[in-house]
């Protein structure tokens, strides 16, 4: 009974907490929805109450910041949150980025179907699967399992101990992984891809938390500002400052492992290129804000504390990790003939360039934190924006109503080859298709290069939205990823590490060549449906390293399509061009904005 | 008892999981040396709370477990509908994602 009486609860300050608790509740109360809302209104209901919540969030982060600025950061739940200004502004962005993209998920387009199984239980091909598409299921647990991903991702960057780190870490891949196997076509990549992603995903959160093991044996507590403290006084166990390096790696290597960086990228291309479009657009931006911010903060109050002997080598690690990431993103990029694995790659050289804006964490460099702030944000807008356009480029079947009834092993067999006619086809979605209006039916999202040739002359607008993402991602002067990239490197020529910028600049040239192959491939190369069709497509293929034969080719051409937006997906994308060229144009305010979020509490 | 005896003993366990996960074939082999891996962390928190006298340690053992679980509940479901699509849980089966 004393140790009972003993116990003091812990005073909550719940008003910075609001932000974190709308989006979760709003998650709890999704599930509810989906248990008793009836069918018709269900979809309505949920996309009302996400969105609903990530603006709610928003406000409240918006409403917070001045305070938290003021406080300079604040301690919640006896520790484990830290709401501080760097934390705060990380939340902001994850919000703002999961609300464009939960507007791209919430997008049926003009097929009146949105990118989801309708029962992701059912097998793929099976005649259950057929029913459930016969009945126009639909899937609205999405949102609910959206919602808690944005939870964590909220929670992951504003962590003042190792151990809530770690339980954000798993409530936001957690709902990533089944969200990944969601997809209402190509099914068997979708599940291969969830599939691939959680093995190597719990692989590495079990190397994160043994080090987490190995950093509390050295220090005596998970918590962070404790961790520092034990390594500035030299204290904890005797003997076991071996331990602490150990343990830091291997909790580096668990958000490493997140944010995409090489040696660790392994899953990013095959998922990005297995999930739902909107979900790859979703995970893309808002998981590598998160784990960014996790990683700040890890290598800023615990990295700088090691001592001089160690952190040197922690620097070259870094330094390793950086130049590897730089260079295999942007080179294997360029061999890349799918339009979302090659997003992924760009995403992975991304990862890289925002690593060498962290190389100065040892002397508390302001400039590194701002660059990241910024970097995620310009680098979020152009992800979600380019993943947008995907959703709406189309493959089309030539015949009306094509093939139903596909066997798995005929999807299997077809899916093996990419680039071939079949590989997109009916894979384990071919039946009850939407059929368009000259006849053919709608089928998944176009993402093989070649099937976005003379796209720039049927779809303007789209394509012009799509080049301008890809120019930020690029990093041409005038938009957000110019800005981003200049202020990166700059952060890391402050620190000493020119050599490192220098590479980064380029790999960037190396990566600015495949951005620029696809803006010609949409503006300048003849479109497949207009006329010459089979011979170019045919040298197109081939030049791409697929072999593409005749047939493939003619069945290629005419069977791309742009699916209007119900709406959602329009906004979004405007949104993000808007944001693209503001931040490109008038970057200043959002710096300042980003040199005040470089603040943190231990 | 010497308890370092019981690191040692962790260290161990930890790396047949992760050699498990990265030679086994078989999908639910390779999630076993995951749950192996979160088994030794948690035998590390014990021992290292045991070492600085707090009870955070086990604590923190609870939580890893409850995660554990977690990841079973996902993992498995997502290894069950590989095995309905393809009927074969081998990890070398899953390679249709290839550049």
């Amino acid at each position: 009974m004393s140790t009972a009486a003993a116990f003091v609860a812990p005073t909550i300050d719940w008003a910075y907490l609001v932000p974190v608790i709308v989006v979760l509740g709003a998650g709890v109360l999704g599930v509810l929805v989906e248990a008793f809302v009836p069918d018709r209104h269900r979809r309505a209901v949920q996309v009302v109450l996400a969105l609903g919540a990530l603006v709610g969030a928003l406000t409240t982060i918006v409403l917070l910041w001045g305070d938290v600025q003021e406080l300079n950061g604040i301690q919640v739940l006896g520790g484990s949150l830290v709401i501080d200004p760097f934390g705060l502004a990380l939340q902001g962005i994850v919000v703002v980025l999961a609300l464009l993209a939960t507007l791209v998920i919430a997008d049926r387009t003009s097929t009146g179907q949105d990118a989801f199984a309708p029962t992701a239980a059912a097998v793929p091909g099976s005649a259950y699967e057929d029913l459930a598409r016969r009945r126009g299921l639909e899937q609205t647990e999405v949102f609910p399992l959206v919602l808690f991903a944005v939870g964590g991702m909220m929670i992951f960057p504003a962590t003042g101990d190792l151990l809530t780190m770690f339980v954000a870490l798993e409530v936001l891949s957690l709902p990533l992984y089944v969200l990944t196997a969601l997809a209402r076509r190509r099914r068997l990549l979708s599940q291969e891809a969830s599939f691939k992603y959680f093995l190597l995903g719990a692989f590495a959160s079990a190397i994160f938390i043994f080090g987490v093991a190995l950093v509390y044996g050295f220090a005596g507590s998970v918590r962070i500002a404790e961790v520092r403290a034990a390594l500035l006084d030299g204290g904890g166990l005797d003997g076991m400052t071996g331990l602490v390096l150990l343990g830091l790696v291997m909790v580096l290597a668990g958000l490493l492992f997140k944010v995409g960086a090489a040696p660790f990228h392994s899953w990013t291309p095959d998922v990005y290129q297995g999930a739902p479009t909107p979900v790859t657009g979703f995970m893309a931006a808002c998981t590598k804000a998160a784990a960014f911010g996790a990683l700040v903060r890890v290598l800023y109050l615990i990295g700088s504390a090691l001592p001089p002997d160690l952190q040197e080598k922690l620097v070259v690690a870094l330094w390793v990790v950086a130049i590897l990431t730089m260079v295999v993103g942007s080179v294997i990029g360029v061999i890349q003939t799918d339009m979302k694995r090659l997003l992924a790659y760009s995403s992975i050289a991304h990862a890289g360039f925002l690593l060498v804006a962290l190389v100065g964490f040892g002397e508390l460099s302001g400039f590194g934190v701002r660059a990241v702030v910024f970097y995620l944000l310009a680098y979020g807008l152009a992800t979600v924006g380019a993943f947008a356009v995907v959703t709406l480029v189309r493959e089309r079947s030539p015949q009306p109503q094509a093939a139903v009834e596909s066997p798995v092993l005929a999807a299997v067999g077809s899916g093996g080859a990419p680039g071939s006619a079949g590989a997109s086809g009916p894979a384990g979605g071919g039946a009850g298709e939407v059929p368009a209006p000259d006849g053919g039916a709608i089928l998944g999202e176009a993402t093989h290069l070649t099937e976005w040739a003379g796209l720039g002359r049927r779809s303007p607008w789209l394509a012009g939205s799509f080049a301008l993402f890809l120019l930020s991602m690029a990093g041409i002067p005038l938009t957000a990823g110019f800005i981003a990239k200049f202020t990166a490197f700059g952060a890391a020529v402050a620190v000493g590490a020119w050599p490192l910028a220098l590479i980064g600049v380029l790999a960037s040239a190396v990566s600015v060549f495949f951005y620029v192959r696809i803006i010609v491939l949409m503006f300048f190369t003849p479109s497949p449906s207009s006329g010459s069709g089979g011979a170019a497509q045919g040298s197109q293929g081939d030049e791409a390293g697929g072999p593409v034969g005749t047939s493939a080719a003619a069945a290629l051409a005419a069977r791309v399509t742009v699916v209007r937006s119900e709406g959602f997906t329009t906004v979004a994308i405007v949104i993000c061009v808007t944001g693209v060229i503001l931040l490109g144009v008038l970057p200043s305010s959002v710096l300042d904005l980003a040199l005040e979020a470089a603040k943190f509490r231990p | 008892m010497e308890l370092t005896n019981y690191l040692i003993l962790a260290a161990i366990l930890f790396a047949i999981g992760a050699t498990t996960v990265l030679l086994r074939r078989n999908a639910i082999i390779v999630f076993m040396g995951i749950e192996l891996m979160l088994n030794a962390t948690n035998l590390t928190f014990v021992t290292f709370s045991r070492m600085h006298g707090d009870l955070h340690g086990q604590v923190i053992a609870f939580f890893v477990m409850v995660v554990a679980a977690a990841e079973v509940v996902v993992g498995l479901a997502i290894i069950v509908a590989i095995f309905r699509t393809r009927r074969s849980a081998s990890v070398d089966d899953v390679n249709l994602l290839k550049n």
